[in-house]
């Protein structure tokens, strides 16, 4: 039974059943392995700040300073280790001159048209492209970015952990004090019963030794019997358990084709909590269809292109919280992006071989359903995250909400409709609220609730 | 006690020796049942490994198996663009504006894309737009999908390369040039500057060269007269809303004569204005056509009748004498009437005739030169047919000689329409490199070295002048679906010209756009191209001697005269792969996957013809053959046609095709072998032959029985002096025994309904041509699914809107009703409804749109038990496919039977075979609106997936609904480009249809009954 259903299950968490059985796996692993697992978190964390302490300052500028000033101008277009849309900046202090980068930066062009050699080489090996005057840059500030860029490279963290923890644990962190208290709990409890026992074995001996009878009681009719006979009893447990049977069928049979919690495993691992939560992009940059059209849109790889250009490996803050997976994993998931878009990432070029990728739909509407982002979306102004939960913490994205029409329905029950600033509803808004008298329409009010509204 | 008393179970017990009761007592079943079909073979079965007990165990396995899979949902991919093209957003529609012109239909239009996918046909309605799409253009959406299309070039019948095409062609050619013989093109009408350039440019180089234009439906006649006057091969462009009385002699004007495209500027002179003024519309024809039945008087004469009548009118408006016979006795004054009607209007008047005869058309051209007709417009010449009969015979022959080494074909199926096709394909064989550029691998196509592979007009670039003055381009809608090339690019390759078409095309197209840019002509689709249509003098002919030598024509003796028409389904038979083309009935009679020769009754009672209902509601009909001058059309159904000239037959082209045809497709005759010489007109013997045809007719009932409450009509005198109360009467009811409206009662409480926006559907049948334009956009837009010939048979046809035509069973309807009315006792009333069940011999017709009336009270709702049809305050009967569990009881309860129900998966089904049931042919579908699945109930919805978008996109923008902008938002009502249907918000004071509601013609149907609806029809007015 079991091997058929995890046959079935490709992806996410449909049934209940393998729900209850994950649950009890992660009860047992909760009382053997917690213990071990409050340990291994603890050198991860000390890991973190030693690296910056290693950096040794190279010149007479703060390497400090300049990494914000770097962020600031450089990084659009450079990187300290890798090939942007121009080179790589690590050490650059010491592949020029000091007084001939103060010129470079502050205007190269010039210098390019003056013939000076070294610049019509350097112009020359970067395809020709002009980099952007920066005059504003005093030479104090380029010796604290040539101290960022002089910092040695940093050696990658240790992976914390060894890798992914089981995800099954669940309460794992904070459910660990509450199991040392019910253990020692149901200790106390089996002390207390054997202690019982021993009392009760002691007094009859203590009895049998004084010659006291312990007078046995009749045998009466079990227990069971007495029940069984007792045909009003028999009734009413059957009505009882009849009555619980249909609750649960019915609770089980109203779940089936809903997927909340779905979770599939998708070709390339995005994570919204990085690029919506830790970077703060907004949904409708990416989803931009949500405004305009029916569908939200996956974006199309391009979109993707328009930041991963210049963002080739994961630069997650090492005190971040990334505890899952490992930098080099998430490298090699934008990796994954480049050969679908057919990026080469060394030559900075489009290659023209594209693979496009296969996600795996999360929230799925029935046909007969029409739904509509942007009239949710744009009109009346509903966050993203009042459906789909908060996005910006998921790592992995999941089907937040039920999408049943009850659920649709409560909504448009309790939700007020967004008129203000739209003329379309002004009219509207009028007559129904004097034919109501109400200040405030809700969707139903409006007639969101009619079937054919969404069922065509 | 045992009852002793015997049983009689029939009448066949009482006879001793009957076989019959012993035979039934012995077998319960009468007829064998096939159990030795599949039990017969006892040892195979035996030797069989699998054990009864294997077999209950693979079956509770998998049901097992099966269940449990059924508690998983699938797994969905979803595929993003990797670069996402600029003007695509998922979701949302985009429009391109181009031109049809197959040759046979030409019109400028919209097309819808969902993500890049064609899915629907709209009107272009920007000035420089000359003709509206008709139900032809509408469906040619779905021939794009069409799976039987050439998807690459054959050489020689074998898949090729475009190279070896160009090394096979280049070959060719050069030995034609070094004088091996001459070098052909043969196009349809192609009305493109462009092309006409490139093929001009392609012949120079070889001696001998001609490019021959082949109409397969031909107005050479019309050309050939009109080039004779005015010295130009085009056609007269007519303008009938100009026009106060219309005389037309045998021409379909509404229909495809000279290409089509008149019913709106038609149907607005029909509309009765202010001044209580409409046209007067005349017709003289054989068959029952489109155009006769729109007619305030219809004179039905055989086609020799038809020029003595032409004559008589020519004699009396221009006052000559040719001597010419009466037409026949009944109609002599007819005729005479209509010809000084039309002297009285003068310039008001318009003469049309379809007559295949050049002296015809000569007086057709006198006529109106003489009434000097503003209507008559020779100066807009029209370039949709050009098509020479003579070229065409001329090329036949030189191709039986030998002498034509190239022939390159473009867009023409000589094979299939070639009256004499054999000869065709005996000079074919003697070509030495023959190309077609063809969709599909048709007869012609099959038969040549080179089949081309051609792109759907969607698919491709291009250039239309409709008319003199008016430019149009056609531009690809979606990447080509196929290895296909455009028959210009090959041209120009081939005549070593480096450009591409498209490049070609930008440096012609400047010379008519009258001033628009190239990017302005792409987007607006058309431009004027500023020429001046100053009025062309006329050189004359010798109209006299033409009127003589059309009053000498005799009729053959013991023949009936034939007249061949293109249906407004099929038309010319380009499109007969098309499904919905095929499924759609034809506006007359009401039948739909067939074409037939139509019978007067009185001839099909001489012949024994006969047309009868069999038990499933089908109809079916005799057999006859066909002779035409000793080609025989064998096993023609026959249909009989009330209204149809005595003496006179008439069939469809278009029909009979075999070649790249899906199975089902395969129907009816081809009567282009009967069309010999280009003539229309032919005279034919009819013989009856053994058995029967099954029909697939949608309607049954030909009458209205008089009830003039369901059709209204009133006569124009009446309309406009008689009070409304007497010619739009409003059905009464008894109330506390005093009669009042029957509008004004109600069972059930009412609604306010003055709120948000509140939909309607205008429907003037006075504009309704009965063209069908908006049953293939309904097609088109709500995904209704084709169900083909045998299930339209038993009257499970789904088509949402449907256009009821009825024949008045006396001479008009106000006869049916006063005959209705002055019937007294039993006897009497069952023998007069018996009679009017049969239509008159040359009735009176009228079209109905009939779709869901959007009842206020719909009776349907009260019935459903799952509620899964409902009332939204917006006016729509809502229908909640989900909901439904299809018990029908909603169907048995609308009065108007306009609900449709699924009684089988018509997607991916091989049962039902059509577009829905391949990929390609599922690309059409709107992905707005569900696919029903088998047994739900379905039905007209006001479309409202389109309501909706008009209200979402207001919303968007934060202002109110434009005016006016509900009315495209309904398939049925976008695509009449009559204005007899108007879609509209009736609590927006500015939405015409509100003037519409309010007009003293409106009605609802079956008023007395109290539903409500939010459809209403206006009041048929004749100008009699």
């Amino acid at each position: 039974m079991s091997i058929i259903i995890f046959n079935m299950k490709k992806v996410g968490n449909h049934t209940s059943i393998s729900r209850i059985l994950l649950f009890c796996v992660a009860l047992s692993l909760c009382f053997s392995v917690s213990t071990f697992a409050q340990e291994a978190a603890a050198p991860a964390a000390a890991a973190a700040p030693a690296a910056d302490a290693a950096a040794a300052p190279a010149g007479a500028g703060d390497p400090v300073k300049g990494k914000e000033l770097f962020n600031a101008n450089c990084a659009s277009c450079h990187k300290l280790d890798a090939k942007s849309t121009g080179p790589a900046l690590r050490g650059v202090a010491d592949k020029h001159d000091k007084a001939w980068l103060y010129r470079w930066i502050h205007n190269s062009s010039e210098m390019i048209k003056s013939g000076d050699a070294e610049a019509v080489k350097l112009f020359a090996d970067n395809g020709g492209v002009t980099m952007t005057a920066f005059p504003q840059l005093a030479e104090a500030d380029i010796d604290n970015i040539m101290a960022y860029t002089s910092q040695p490279k940093e050696v990658a963290a240790a992976p914390a952990g060894g890798g992914t923890t089981a995800q099954a644990g669940g309460e794992g962190n904070g459910g660990s004090s509450n199991t040392l208290i019910l253990g020692a709990l149901v200790l106390v409890l089996v002390v207390l019963i054997v202690m019982l026992v021993l009392v009760n074995k002691t007094l009859r001996r203590v009895a049998a030794a004084n010659g006291v009878v312990v007078v046995e009681n009749e045998p009466t009719l079990p227990l069971w019997k007495a029940y069984a006979k007792n045909q009003f009893l028999v009734l009413v447990t059957v009505i009882l358990l009849m009555l619980s049977g249909a609750y649960f069928l019915y609770g089980y049979t109203m779940q089936i084709g809903v997927d909340q919690n779905y979770q599939p495993v998708q070709p390339i691992h995005f994570s919204h909590k990085i690029h919506a939560g830790d970077n703060g992009i907004d949904c409708k940059y990416c989803h931009s269809a949500a405004r305009v059209s029916k569908n939200s849109g996956i974006p199309s790889l391009n979109v993707c292109m328009n930041c991963h250009k210049n963002i080739a490996e994961f630069a997650g803050d090492k005190d971040s919280l990334y505890v899952d997976h490992s930098k080099e994993f998430y490298t090699g998931e934008i990796q994954k992006l480049y050969d679908a878009v057919g990026w080469d990432k060394a030559a900075q070029k489009y290659t023209g071989k594209q693979k496009p990728v296969k996600w795996v739909r999360i929230h799925n509407l029935p046909d007969f359903v029409y739904f509509n982002h942007s009239q949710h979306v744009s009109v009346a102004g509903v966050e993203c995250q009042t459906c789909h939960g908060p996005v910006e913490t998921f790592e992995v994205m999941k089907q937040n909400a039920p999408l049943t029409m009850g659920w649709c329905i409560n909504c448009h029950r309790e939700t007020d409709v967004k008129v203000e600033g739209n003329d379309y509803y002004k009219k509207i808004h009028d007559e129904l609220a004097k034919k109501y008298g109400v200040q405030k329409l809700t969707a139903a009010n409006m007639g969101g609730t009619e079937c054919g509204k969404c069922h065509y | 006690m045992a009852s002793n008393k015997k049983y009689w179970q029939s009448v066949e017990e009482l006879n001793e020796n009957s076989s019959i009761v012993e035979t039934l007592r012995n077998n319960e079943f009468v007829e064998e049942i096939p159990t030795e079909d599949f039990l017969g073979d006892k040892e195979a079965l035996s030797s069989s490994s699998t054990s009864r007990r294997d077999f209950l165990k693979y079956v509770g396995f998998s049901t097992a198996a099966a269940s449990l899979a059924a508690c998983e949902g699938p797994v969905i991919k979803s595929i993003p663009y990797v670069v996402q093209p600029e003007e695509i957003i998922p979701g949302v529609a985009d429009y391109y504006a181009t031109t049809m012109a197959d040759g046979f239909d030409f019109a400028n239009i919209l097309i819808k894309t969902r993500e890049g996918r064609p899915i629907k046909v709209e009107n272009n309605t920007l000035a420089g737009s000359k003709v509206a799409a008709n139900g032809r253009v509408h469906a040619s959406v779905l021939s794009l999908y069409d799976s039987m299309r050439l998807k690459q070039p054959l050489v020689s019948g074998k898949p090729a390369s475009w190279q070896e095409v160009d090394a096979k062609v280049a070959a060719g050619l050069s030995q034609a040039a070094a004088g091996a013989g001459s070098v052909v093109v043969l196009t349809g009408t192609l009305a493109s500057p462009s092309t006409d350039k490139i093929i001009a440019e392609f012949g120079a180089k070889y001696p001998g060269f001609k490019h021959v234009v082949y109409d397969s439906v031909s107005s050479s006649e019309a050309l050939d007269a009109f080039q004779q006057v005015y010295g130009e091969r085009a056609l007269a462009d007519y303008d009938f809303l100009k026009a106060d009385v219309i005389v037309s002699v045998g021409a379909d004007f509404l229909g495809d004569w000279q290409g089509g495209g008149y019913d709106s500027g038609y149907t607005q002179g029909r509309i009765p204005n202010k001044n209580g003024k409409m046209s007067k519309h005349i017709q003289i024809e054989s068959n029952m056509s489109l155009t006769g039945a729109n007619a305030d008087k219809r004179i039905p004469l055989t086609v020799t009748e038809q020029k003595y009548a032409l004559v008589k009118i020519y004699n009396i408006v221009t006052g000559s004498s040719v001597a010419v016979p009466d037409v026949n006795k009944t109609y002599a004054k007819a005729v005479e009437q209509a010809a000084s009607q039309l002297k009285a209007a003068g310039s008001k008047g318009v003469f049309v005739t379809g007559l295949d005869d050049v002296n015809a058309q000569l007086l057709a051209i006198a006529i109106n030169n003489a009434l000097a007709s503003a209507a008559f417009n020779p100066a807009g010449a029209r370039y949709v047919r050009k098509g020479d009969a003579k070229a065409v015979a001329q090329l036949v022959k030189d191709m039986k000689a030998g002498t034509v080494h190239t022939l390159i074909m473009n867009n023409v199926n000589p094979v299939y329409t070639l009256p004499n096709s054999a000869d065709f394909v005996e000079g074919l064989k003697k070509v030495k490199l023959s190309v077609s550029f063809s969709l599909k691998e048709d007869e012609t196509a099959s038969k040549t070295t080179v089949a081309a592979a051609a792109p759907h007009y969607l698919e491709s670039w291009g250039d239309v002048s409709i008319a003199k003055g008016y430019y149009a381009v056609t531009q690809p809608t979606i990447r080509p679906l196929f290895n296909t090339k455009q028959f210009q690019d090959a041209l120009l390759a081939w005549s070593g010209n480096p450009q591409a078409y498209y490049d070609y095309l930008k440096t012609v197209a400047p010379a008519y756009t009258g001033g628009k840019t190239w990017n302005q002509l792409v987007h607006d689709g058309v431009a004027l191209t500023g020429v001046a249509t100053t009025t062309t003098a006329a050189l004359g002919a010798n109209y006299s001697g033409a009127a003589s030598a059309l009053a000498a024509a005799k009729p053959a003796a013991g023949m009936l005269e034939l007249v061949l028409y293109t249906k407004t389904g099929l038309g010319d038979g380009q499109q007969a792969n098309n499904p919905w083309l095929q499924e759609f009935p034809d506006p007359i009679t009401r039948t739909s996957w067939d074409n037939y020769v139509t019978v007067a009754k009185a001839d099909a009672d001489a012949l024994g013809l006969e047309n009868w209902n069999v038990a499933n509601g089908g109809l079916n009909g005799s057999l006859v053959t066909v002779e035409v001058n000793g080609v025989k059309l064998q096993n023609v159904p026959v249909i009989i046609q009330p209204g149809q000239a005595k003496g006179t037959v008439g069939i469809a082209l278009g029909y009979g095709r075999e070649a790249a045809m899906k199975k089902e497709m395969i129907v009816g005759v081809n009567a282009y072998t009967l069309y010999s010489n280009f003539n229309s007109f032919q005279n034919a013997k009819l013989t009856k032959t053994d058995g029967e045809h099954e029909f697939a007719c949608v309607q049954l009932q030909k009458t209205l029985m008089g009830r003039g409450d369901i059709v209204k009509e009133a006569t124009l005198a009446d309309f406009n002096n008689k009070p409304v109360e007497e010619w739009n009467i409003m059905p009464v009811v008894s109330y506390d025994h005093k009669e009042v409206p029957a509008a004004s009662i109600d069972l059930w409480e009412s609604f306010d309904r003055t709120t948000g926006h509140h939909f309607n559907l205008s429907i003037d049948l006075n504009a309704c041509t009965g063209c069908g334009a908006c049953v293939i956009a309904c097609h088109a837009e709500n995904n209704v699914p084709v169900v083909g010939k045998s299930e339209i048979r038993r009257s499970r046809d789904m088509h949402w809107l449907r256009i009821d035509r009825y024949y008045s069973s006396q001479d008009t309807f106000a006869g049916d009703v006063e005959l209705k009315e002055g019937t007294t006792g039993l006897m009497n009333t069952i023998e007069t409804f018996g009679n009017m069940e049969d239509p008159a011999d040359n009735p009176q017709v009228v079209f109905q749109p009939v779709m869901c009336q959007h009842c206020n009270h719909a009776p349907c709702e009260t019935v459903c038990p799952v509620a899964a049809t409902s009332h939204g305050r917006q006016g729509q009967n809502h229908m909640a496919y989900n909901r439904c569990v299809g018990t029908r009881y909603c169907a048995n309860n609308c009065p108007y039977k306009v609900r449709r129900f699924n009684w089988f998966l018509y997607n991916k089904n091989n049962d039902f075979d059509y577009h829905m049931n391949d990929d390609l042919g599922r690309m059409v579908l709107n992905p707005d609106v569900n696919v029903r699945s088998r047994g739900v109930m379905e039905k007209c919805s006001f479309c409202i997936q389109s309501t909706q978008a008009v209200i979402l996109k207001a919303k968007r923008e934060g202002r109110v609904v434009a005016k006016g902008e509900f009315n495209d938002a309904c398939a049925c009502s976008a695509a009449c480009s009559t204005g007899a249907m108007v879609f509209g918000d009736v609590n927006e004071k500015e939405d015409p249809i509100v003037r519409l509601k309010e007009d003293e013609r409106a009605y609802h149907l079956l008023s007395h009954i109290g539903t409500q609806p939010n459809v209403f029809y206006h009041v048929k007015v004749r100008n009699t």
